[in-house]
């Protein structure tokens, strides 16, 4: 199976290690076989090592080492957070975050509405039970 | 102008690194005015006659010596205090129990008393929880708080919740085996008016919470998946 995402100059990664976990960065330039100079709007640009970044499907344009001006607005040009925010992967981690953060009476409201969904689906399948075996 | 309402001095000596001041001796002398305050006393530092200390009066020799030396205790200033409420208890927050009868019930916190302890209600109508007295270590503090303006609490302290001193009664020996007070440990009556008056208002505010009553009445426990020191309360 080939590769189909790349380490290039403008792909999107996920942080998966270290202080800055879970950011979006953008690859700006490689510095060797291991590294890559890395730069987030809201970051100060460094490297890192590729085994701390996960590459995601999302690439812009941009060239080598870029101002932090520029960087921003490559980002607003294609749009990355929105893209990122609708992809499949982009929501789970929002959902992951989400759940994370809830608290003990949210929790409890989540079970009630669980439990209401529930009841709701049960009702419709027994009338749907219903209609079939008369 | 009253004294106390001079500005906080900053310091003329900043700290280079601890225990290095930025000035030298020399600079300090001048920058404090020693030499403007001995210029203006002619010289020398001013100085002050030492007061003829009070004459005390004159002690006696004591009688007795006893024959062991015995060790003072040290002198101990502690005041005792209330124990430090945590930042996340405020009145009005839903507290989890975590021990004894009402374990797992969520009650709402009032006050913290002087010994320390919490001030708690069910409230009673809601969860059979009434006003009582839990330790702040026995609880989880969760975020969800209750509006509790409308709660007077001024009336109860811990002499409010101590055990009833009841007058010894000379022992006969003919009601030694008789069940001599029949009585059930019942609630007088004024405690549960007092209950009820605190629990009025407050289930007036709970109500105006969806599913908040629901969420007071039912009790909090560990299900599958649940990682305590990840849960965010």
């Amino acid at each position: 199976m080939p590769f189909k995402r790349y380490v290039e100059i403008g792909r999107v990664a996920l942080v998966n290690y270290g202080k800055d976990y879970g950011k979006l960065v953008v690859i700006v330039d490689v510095i060797d076989q291991n590294r890559a100079l890395v730069d987030a709007p809201d970051m100060v640009r460094g490297q890192m090592n590729f085994k701390r970044l996960t590459l995601t499907d999302i690439k812009i344009d941009i060239k080598r080492v870029p101002n932090k001006k520029t960087l921003v607005a490559a980002l607003e040009a294609a749009d990355v957070k929105n893209k990122w925010e609708s992809s499949s992967w982009g929501r789970k981690l929002i959902v992951q975050k989400k759940r994370a953060s809830l608290k003990d009476f949210d929790r409890f409201k989540i079970m009630l509405a669980k439990i209401k969904k529930a009841g709701v689906v049960r009702q419709e399948l027994s009338k749907l039970k219903k209609e079939t075996t008369c | 102008m009253a004294p106390q309402q001079r500005k906080p001095h900053v310091c003329r000596n900043p700290d280079l690194i601890r225990g290095v001041g930025k000035y030298s001796r020399s600079k300090m002398y001048h920058k404090r005015g020693l030499w403007a305050i001995k210029a203006k006393n002619g010289g020398a530092f001013p100085k002050h006659e030492k007061k003829a200390a009070a004459a005390a009066p004159a002690e006696k020799p004591p009688k007795f010596y006893p024959a062991d030396d015995v060790k003072k205790p040290l002198v101990n200033k502690r005041k005792a205090r209330p124990t430090k409420l945590r930042a996340s208890i405020t009145p009005g927050t839903v507290l989890i129990i975590l021990a004894g009868r009402f374990k797992g019930k969520r009650v709402v916190f009032l006050k913290q008393l002087t010994s320390g302890l919490l001030l708690v209600t069910g409230p009673f109508k809601i969860n059979g929880v009434p006003l009582r007295r839990v330790n702040q270590s026995y609880v989880i503090a969760t975020s969800t708080k209750v509006d509790i303006s409308g709660v007077n609490v001024e009336k109860f302290d811990d002499k409010y919740f101590g055990k009833k001193v009841e007058k010894k009664k000379k022992k006969g020996e003919g009601e030694f085996f008789e069940a001599e007070k029949e009585e059930k440990n019942v609630l007088p009556q004024d405690k549960k008016d007092d209950q009820k008056s605190v629990d009025a208002a407050l289930i007036k505010s709970i109500e105006a919470v969806p599913d908040l009553k629901s969420y007071l009445g039912a009790r909090f426990s560990l299900k599958a998946g649940m990682k305590p020191h990840e849960l965010v309360f």
